[in-house]
């Protein structure tokens, strides 16, 4: 593990310079380039905004704020689309850079870095689009912003041990990639972004009882829309539950790297 | 000289599981045999030592790239050993990750990234990499815009930035115009001067003998052969003239070289000589004296066909002359078996002082790749020697007449 992470540190500047040639390539020759970023999650936002605010927004108790759904939807898909974004691409990092394996040699270790790099920069300008309309709109974030830094290594964790299991087992099952789409859309449903847990009867509310990034976003809300400390508990099991799926991510890869490029 | 590379029982095999579960299994250490194995490299062992120049011949799919692919680390082997003393660069993959969306100089950056470079060392050898490609301006445009010859200069000079202790050369060159070509070459054999060791893939036997000091031919995923470029490079010929029921000889000679000798032997040469105009047989021969080339042809079988090529080579094995009866318009049809032709080749030996050899060939067309009946290489040594005109350099006699005129 120390030597995998050493030479990821050797090719430090590699994973910047890729990161930043990434969103560059991402963008290149679009004329609004890299707010496609943000109006992509803001989009959706706005339609469900439009379409559920009247049904969803009296179901919000003790927030004043006459844009209180729009804000709770925004706090969600913060979370949601850095978790999808990190998952998708760790999902076809290996098959998508298949090319580049088999002819030059790099630490491959660096792939998965470059795939959260990117992630996060692009999840961070939709974050600082976020805060800003929350201030048009008269929502001033609190202290507790503060957990935020927290939140976003615990879900950076779930998703990428996630997406190295899943990214991995791709390469030789290609059947994953496909299912994946499906598993995706179910699964923004068993959270609550769109919707509040209390309009769940309660047989559904077991299912996402189970559901780790229905914990997440539940933290997302509380800290961005409430402003108050997130609930720790469950919040520490899905961590230590993260560590556990990213060292397995780890692991796998680790063990499936000689074999990959042979099937690439 | 200590070794840069040195392969030890090197061997590859790609594993077919039947069920993707069972590979799954193996990560965590369940014991799951193969369904299937197939080994495309078996031990394989050779070093490299520092300065030298290797070259792999081998036919398509004799593992000759799956080779190079595990030397420079992006295959594991499956068993056996790759220990590699300095750094590795291949102009193999000349290239690849290049982005379209990115300047050439966004991209050289990248690529030398890639390489494991910091970006104070590519910053430092930016300048020399913009001057190497000799692209102008279009070196801070998008390499969308570029032809291939501009990606590929741009590629060859990062790849070639930082001197390597190995170097991995593959056909990838005989891409690019001329100048740049001649460009690349300069720079490698500069590499080689300052103890860069070449590993070079051709199959023309030209660069191989031009520039390695020893081949390694590779068959079926096994080294068939390992030593002097002319030899493997003979036994290569051989081996790709190769057919059913034919055999394969190599002899060594008095003189220390060796001979190969392949074919179906339905036909084959008897005795070689060379004649002066008197018939006497001789070896060693003046610049421009005419000779006579006789060659006794044994017929072993019955042969629709019969063709004689011959092909005078040099010291280094680099063609000289050749021809065959076929392009001369010769060719002998329904030759029975006990047959014995005598074919005398007359002409005037223009070739400048040195030692050569003439290979043979018996063949049904005008290219051994058919019918090979016998193949023979160094069946003749002989050696020119300049008696009776002025002094000069070169394999070939050109004689010039020159005029001066002194211009005051």
């Amino acid at each position: 593990m120390s030597d995998l992470l050493r030479a990821v540190w050797r090719y430090r500047h590699f994973i910047s310079s890729s990161v930043r040639n990434d969103l560059k390539a991402r963008f290149a020759r679009s004329r609004l380039g890299a707010a496609w970023m943000i109006l992509q999650p803001l989009a959706q936002v706005a339609i469900y905004s439009v379409v559920l605010s009247r049904v969803m927004g009296a179901k919000l108790p003790g927030i004043t704020n006459e844009y209180a759904y729009s804000i709770y939807l925004m706090s969600g898909m913060l979370a949601w689309s850095l978790f999808s974004e990190v998952v998708t691409r760790s999902l076809t990092l290996f098959v998508d850079n298949g090319n580049l394996m088999k002819k030059i040699f790099f630490p491959r270790a660096t792939l998965p870095f470059i795939a959260v790099g990117s992630a996060l920069v692009s999840n961070l300008l939709l974050l600082v689009a976020t805060l800003a309309i929350f201030a048009i709109v008269g929502h001033m974030p609190t202290l507790a912003l503060a957990w935020l830094p927290l939140l976003v290594a615990v879900l950076v964790a779930f998703s990428l041990g996630l997406g190295l299991v899943l990214g991995v087992v791709n390469v030789f099952v290609r059947d994953v990639g496909q299912v994946m789409t499906v598993v995706f859309q179910l699964w923004f449903w068993v959270t609550p972004i769109v919707y509040m847990p209390s309009i769940l009867p309660g047989g559904f509310a077991k299912v996402i009882a189970a559901n780790p990034m229905y914990y997440v976003v539940k933290a997302y809300q509380d800290v961005l829309l409430n402003g108050r400390t997130p609930d720790l508990v469950p919040l520490t099991w899905t961590a230590v539950g993260s560590l556990v799926l990213l060292g397995l991510g780890f692991l796998m890869f680790r063990r499936a790297a000689p074999e990959m490029v042979d099937v690439l | 000289m200590p070794n840069v590379l040195e392969v030890n029982g090197l061997g590859k095999a790609f594993r077919d599981y039947g069920s993707e579960f069972k590979r799954f299994a193996t990560w965590f250490g369940m014991k799951v045999k193969p369904r299937d194995e197939h080994w495309v490299l078996r031990d394989i062992s050779f070093a490299v030592g520092r300065g030298e120049a290797i070259g792999i011949v081998g036919q398509n799919g004799a593992g000759k790239s799956t080779l190079l692919k595990l030397i420079t680390r992006t295959l594991m082997p499956s068993e056996g050993t790759v220990a590699v003393h300095g750094r590795i660069a291949a102009i193999l993959e000349l290239g690849m990750g290049f982005s379209a969306d990115l300047t050439g100089r966004q991209n050289v950056h990248h690529a030398a990234g890639l390489m494991g470079f910091s970006r104070e060392q590519i910053d430092t050898a930016m300048p020399e990499i913009e001057a190497f490609a000799e692209i102008g301006d279009y070196f801070d445009e998008h390499v969308r815009t570029y032809s291939s010859g501009m990606q590929m200069r741009v590629a060859f000079s990062v790849a070639t930035a930082f001197r390597p202790d190995i170097l991995i050369v593959d056909e990838a060159l005989s891409v690019g115009d001329a100048y740049f070509q001649h460009k690349c070459f300069k720079r490698i054999k500069e590499f080689r001067e300052q103890g860069t060791s070449l590993m070079i893939v051709s199959h023309d036997s030209g660069a191989i003998q031009g520039l390695c000091d020893r081949a390694i031919l590779l068959n079926q995923g096994r080294v068939l052969q390992d030593g002097d470029p002319v030899v493997v490079m003979d036994a290569y010929n051989a081996l790709i003239a190769e057919r059913e029921n034919s055999t394969m000889k190599v002899e060594r000679l008095e003189t220390g070289q060796t001979q190969t000798i392949s074919g179906s032997l339905e036909a084959v040469v008897d005795s070689i000589a060379l004649h002066g105009t008197d018939g006497e047989a001789i070896e060693f021969i003046d610049v421009g004296q005419d000779i006579e080339l006789r060659v006794d042809v044994d017929v072993r079988a019955d042969i629709p066909r019969l063709v004689l090529g011959y092909m005078i080579k040099d010291r280094l094995g680099q063609a000289v002359f050749g021809t065959n009866t076929h392009h001369t318009g010769q060719v002998l049809e329904n030759v029975r078996s006990g047959d014995r032709v005598a074919y005398v080749a007359r002409f005037r030996m223009d070739l400048g002082p040195g030692t050569y050899s003439i290979s043979t060939a018996l063949v049904s067309s005008d290219t051994h790749l058919v019918d090979n009946y016998e193949w023979r290489d160094l069946a003749l040594i002989f050696t020119v020697a300049n008696h009776s005109k002025s002094h000069f350099v070169g394999t070939a006699w050109i004689p010039p007449k020159i005029e001066m005129n002194v211009l005051t």
